[in-house]
């Protein structure tokens, strides 16, 4: 469904991601995780080219992003993406935040639009804040709102970056519940989190980068019983006890 | 001591009144047509001025440059004594019978303005987030139509103080368009000052109509703000 073959990005003379090979199946859920600067966010927006890359090959979902005949807008629309900042639309009502690109994208009659923009706040739990305006929700109920306006664009493959990093420790989990279900549901996924159980619990593998380089993949299990790499194993650590980190 | 009779009578009935009421339509069609039309070539500017395509962007902004750094009264001369040398004949025959002095002070007060305008919704585009143009694009849209849906509607928002000023400068300009014969409202009150010589009485009348005319306008675009643009809800 995505697959990445030999990608290379560069900012200027900085390499942001070097030699990336990753295939993600349909159906599948997969985590990035890293120190911050590994490039996981990069990697995860190329996807949808919010991010060119440099070299290599990258397709998604039988469209490739290096060839100029691809129309970026049609593939975009086929791929969810959930920023860390929710980005949501300020000037317009949640319900609004919705049904705008189904309706003017996929040319969805306004009602039809809106009872799927309904159905999918009931799933996020929402159902009453339909007319309420970005600012007036909280950080957890604004990326629940980002989400089902991602979903309803029936896209199928969705992108998380880091959704959960800008919340309250006490939204973390009304926002990875929604995706544990979406996860469920057999959505293709790629998650860039921190949130280990969330990895432990929902993903079926887990990447994890470092320096723009993919230095390990495994199953979560694996990964956080048994990582291999030095930099896998100290990034845990730091994870688990951050007050203990520095000490040997 | 003063030597002077105040008549005020003149400019509230009989023929000077129809003179200055005919002054006053003439300002409200010219300033009304101006900003919508200046309005709209404004957006238009400052969408070009944004492309990525370098040709455009640089029409755009040779086009800012040279209409806000020229005098509104120049501009007003060259559409109107200028422009007249190098149109065809069927052109100017066409424009003649149609009244040219108004066309050329619309033109001029388009022009003029939206070149204020497009830099004005220009600094508001850039004022949003640029995290609303990713979140638009990575839902499908294209450039323009994130635009059209996203950025703009927001930056207009932003926009609207520095709006009012422009559309506020050009409802005032307008009075230029006398020295080219549009019968405005200014026109008419110099027109009355001259058959009576009652310019206080002539020129306070105009003074309260320009007056009443920004309070509208004021009125108007805040009303629109805040009943069409929600902007309190969606702050």
């Amino acid at each position: 469904m995505i697959t990445f073959k030999g990608v290379h990005k560069w900012f200027k003379s900085l390499h942001v991601l070097n030699d990336i090979n990753l295939h993600v199946t349909p159906g599948e859920v997969l985590v990035v995780c890293g120190p911050s600067g590994s490039g996981k966010s990069t990697l995860i927006r190329t996807i949808n080219q919010l991010e060119p890359i440099s070299e290599g090959s990258l397709i998604v979902d039988g469209m490739n992003l290096s060839d100029r005949k691809t129309d970026i807008n049609k593939l975009r629309a086929e791929v969810g993406f959930v920023f860390q900042q929710f980005n949501l639309y300020p000037h317009l009502s949640v319900i609004s935040n919705i049904t705008l690109a189904p309706a003017k994208i996929r040319n969805v009659p306004k009602k039809e639009a809106e009872e799927q923009a309904m159905a999918l706040l009931t799933r996020v739990g929402l159902s009453e804040k339909r007319d309420a305006y970005p600012s007036q929700l909280s950080g957890g109920q604004q990326q629940r709102v980002a989400i089902a306006r991602a979903l309803a664009m029936k896209p199928r493959i969705m992108l998380f970056d880091e959704p959960t990093s800008a919340l309250d420790p006490e939204m973390i989990g009304e926002v990875l519940a929604v995706m544990k279900d979406l996860a469920l549901s057999g959505m293709t996924m790629i998650v860039v989190t921190h949130e280990m159980g969330f990895a432990r619990e929902v993903a079926h593998r887990v990447a994890f980068m470092a320096d723009g380089v993919i230095l390990e993949e495994a199953p979560p299990e694996d990964f956080f019983l048994r990582p291999k790499h030095e930099r896998a194993k100290q990034f845990l650590r730091q994870l688990l006890t951050p007050m203990h980190a520095e000490c040997p | 001591m003063l030597n002077y009779t105040f008549d005020w009578s003149i400019i509230t009935s009989g023929k000077y009144f129809d003179w200055l009421l005919s002054g006053l339509l003439m300002t409200l069609k010219l300033s009304a047509l101006s900003i919508v039309l200046a309005f709209l070539l404004g957006l238009l500017i400052a969408v070009m001025r944004m492309s990525h395509n370098r040709p455009v962007r640089w029409i755009a902004h040779a086009y800012l440059e040279f209409f806000r750094n020229t005098p509104l009264l120049v501009q007003i001369f060259f559409w109107y004594f200028g422009s007249y040398k190098i149109l065809p004949t069927v052109i100017n025959d066409w424009l003649n019978e149609t009244g040219f002095e108004f066309a050329a002070a619309a033109i001029a007060l388009t022009i003029y303005t939206s070149a204020f305008i497009a830099e004005d919704i220009r600094s508001g585009v850039l004022s949003i987030p640029k995290e609303q143009m990713e979140a638009a694009r990575s839902a499908g849209f294209s450039y323009l139509r994130s635009m059209q849906y996203i950025i703009l509607p927001q930056a207009i928002r932003i926009t609207i103080p520095p709006l009012v000023n422009q559309f506020l400068n050009l409802a005032k300009n307008s009075s230029l368009a006398m020295t080219i014969g549009v019968m405005e409202m200014t026109y008419q009150a110099r027109q009355v000052e001259s058959y009576t010589f009652k310019g206080f009485e002539a020129f306070t009348a105009a003074t309260v109509v320009y007056l009443v005319l920004s309070i509208v306008i004021t009125s108007l675009v805040n009303l629109y703000n805040e009943k069409v643009l929600n902007v309190h809800k969606a702050a």
